[in-house]
């Protein structure tokens, strides 16, 4: 998971399918997670902690099914993502066929594995859109700056994406332990020639959550950051789009999530378990339909999780009350659930929560953890399939 | 009001990465782009749908729908258009 796909930047989808809610639900954006293969072993992905544990991914031919299946429901947006969707052999295969059905095919990667033949046959395939994803881990970062071989690696990845007419979409994902080097990061993105930028905050879900006491930005980490980014906004001004998210941790309200429950997103993840958003696997009581029993058409329409948090009536105070319920949603429910216990409650980021408290206790332990020696602070736990094994027992 | 950005001469094109077409299930024209999606209208989906067609000028692209709609007088409303079609990062002039 490259982490992009959950922080989306103003004027897409999330917002400009807004406008679509008067209709009946469509499930407009289908995410498909290929693969729980990566490379990388990135500390705040947002892949469940036991990913180790899903076995079987759909072949190339089920994935066709689900895509002709969402499009004809009227998905236009697929999300090419994982893990990292280019260790799928069948990736260019799975591009055509999308693009022949009528999609707008977005790959959300790493660049790991990428080059520029590989680039270029995905151009010819129809791939629309690449959006490469950097994985901006300190030391990850310190090597592109100093000119690695990764770093180099990235430049000529870059240029083969403009080179084939894309526009360079780039995406960081920052924490406490890049957000200072937010400089360095536009510098990158100017040498880079990229037409946007999204400056992703890490969101708190899978693996991320796990190190949240290490990854949670502080302050004044914030202000400065923010600063430097409207800075380079300016500067930029028809030359470089830059989106930047603030973390929802230091908002007074919550985000409006997925654009609401089973509204307009559907996921389906390596193993064809359809969820409403990626991280709804961990809630309590899903029944986890796979498209390998049922239509998309009936998960979307009939399952019990797509219907769970769809309208107002599953709400409890203080968002059934609240007049801006039609806004947010109440926020995000595996957020209310993971920090509250149960997935009914507001999202505790929501200042009108009573357990708003926990937002700032979560502040606070990360403020402690980063006052630490480096010697006593916890170490970062990387995804990979032993951390995976190990924390979830299996 | 700023200079505008298109004149009889000038070529619009779609903007990188955007992509026009008839969307069955909303029954409308749309135009697709990274991560998002906007709904057409009637008119706006006669425009685009030309402008991602062919390549043309703006004066022949007025002729061309003058003719599909019966020489109505659309000049000015086809640069208002255009204009704001540009200010909304979906067309750019060639």
């Amino acid at each position: 998971m490259t982490g992009s796909d959950q922080n989306k930047a103003p004027g897409s989808i999330g917002s400009s399918i807004g406008n679509v809610r008067d209709q009946i639900r469509q499930p407009l954006w289908l995410l498909a997670e290929l693969t729980y293969a990566c490379p990388l072993q990135c500390p705040y992905c947002s892949n469940p902690m036991d990913f180790a544990n899903v076995k079987n991914e759909l072949t190339t031919e089920q994935w066709l099914d689900v895509f002709r299946q969402a499009r004809a429901m009227g998905a236009t947006q697929l999300g090419l993502s994982g893990g990292e969707p280019l260790t799928r052999p069948d990736l260019v295969e799975l591009v055509t066929e999308a693009r022949k059905m009528g999609f707008y095919t977005n790959l959300i990667t790493s660049g790991l594995g990428m080059d520029a033949s590989k680039v270029a046959e995905l151009k010819e395939a129809g791939l629309d859109h690449i959006q490469v994803s950097f994985q901006a881990s300190s030391e990850d970062l310190n090597n592109l700056i100093a000119g690695t071989d990764a770093f180099q690696h990235k430049i000529e990845m870059a240029k083969a994406v403009k080179a084939n007419g894309y526009p360079m979409v780039l995406c960081f994902v920052t924490h406490r332990q890049n957000i200072e080097q937010m400089d360095e990061i536009l510098e990158l993105a100017i040498s880079l020639e990229a037409d946007y930028v999204e400056l992703a905050t890490t969101q708190y879900y899978g693996w991320a959550m796990h190190n949240r006491d290490q990854l949670l930005p502080l302050k004044e980490q914030l202000v400065e950051a923010e600063a430097i980014a409207h800075r380079y906004q300016e500067e930029q001004k028809g030359k470089m789009k830059i989106y930047y998210v603030v973390p929802d941790y230091y908002e007074e309200r919550p985000k409006a999530c997925m654009n609401g429950w089973g509204n307009v997103f559907l996921t389906v993840t390596p193993d064809g378990t359809a969820l409403p958003c990626h991280a709804a696997r961990e809630l309590p009581g899903m029944t986890l339909p796979n498209v390998k029993d049922l239509s998309i058409n009936e998960i979307w329409n009939g399952s019990e999780d797509f219907n769970k948090f769809r309208g107002f009536d599953w709400m409890t105070e203080p968002c059934r009350s609240c007049d801006e319920k039609e806004k947010d949603f109440g926020g995000c429910r595996c957020q209310a659930f993971m920090l509250t216990g149960d997935p009914t409650n507001t999202d505790p980021v929501c200042s009108k929560s009573p357990k708003h408290h926990l937002i700032e206790d979560a502040l606070e332990r990360g403020r402690l953890e980063a006052a630490k020696s480096v010697v006593d602070q916890q170490p970062l736990v990387f995804r990979n399939p032993k951390n995976s094994k190990r924390i979830s027992g299996l | 009001m700023s200079e505008p950005v298109f004149t009889a001469e000038s070529i619009p094109v779609l903007a990188l990465g955007y992509r026009f077409q008839w969307e069955q299930a909303q029954n409308c024209n749309v135009l697709l782009y990274p991560e998002g999606m906007v709904k057409l209208n009637g008119a706006a989906g006669e425009i685009l749908k030309r402008i991602s067609e062919k390549k043309q000028s703006v004066a022949d692209l007025i002729s061309e729908l003058k003719v599909a709609f019966d020489g109505a007088d659309l000049d000015d409303d086809v640069y208002r258009f255009l204009e704001e079609a540009f200010n909304n990062d979906w067309i750019r002039p060639e």
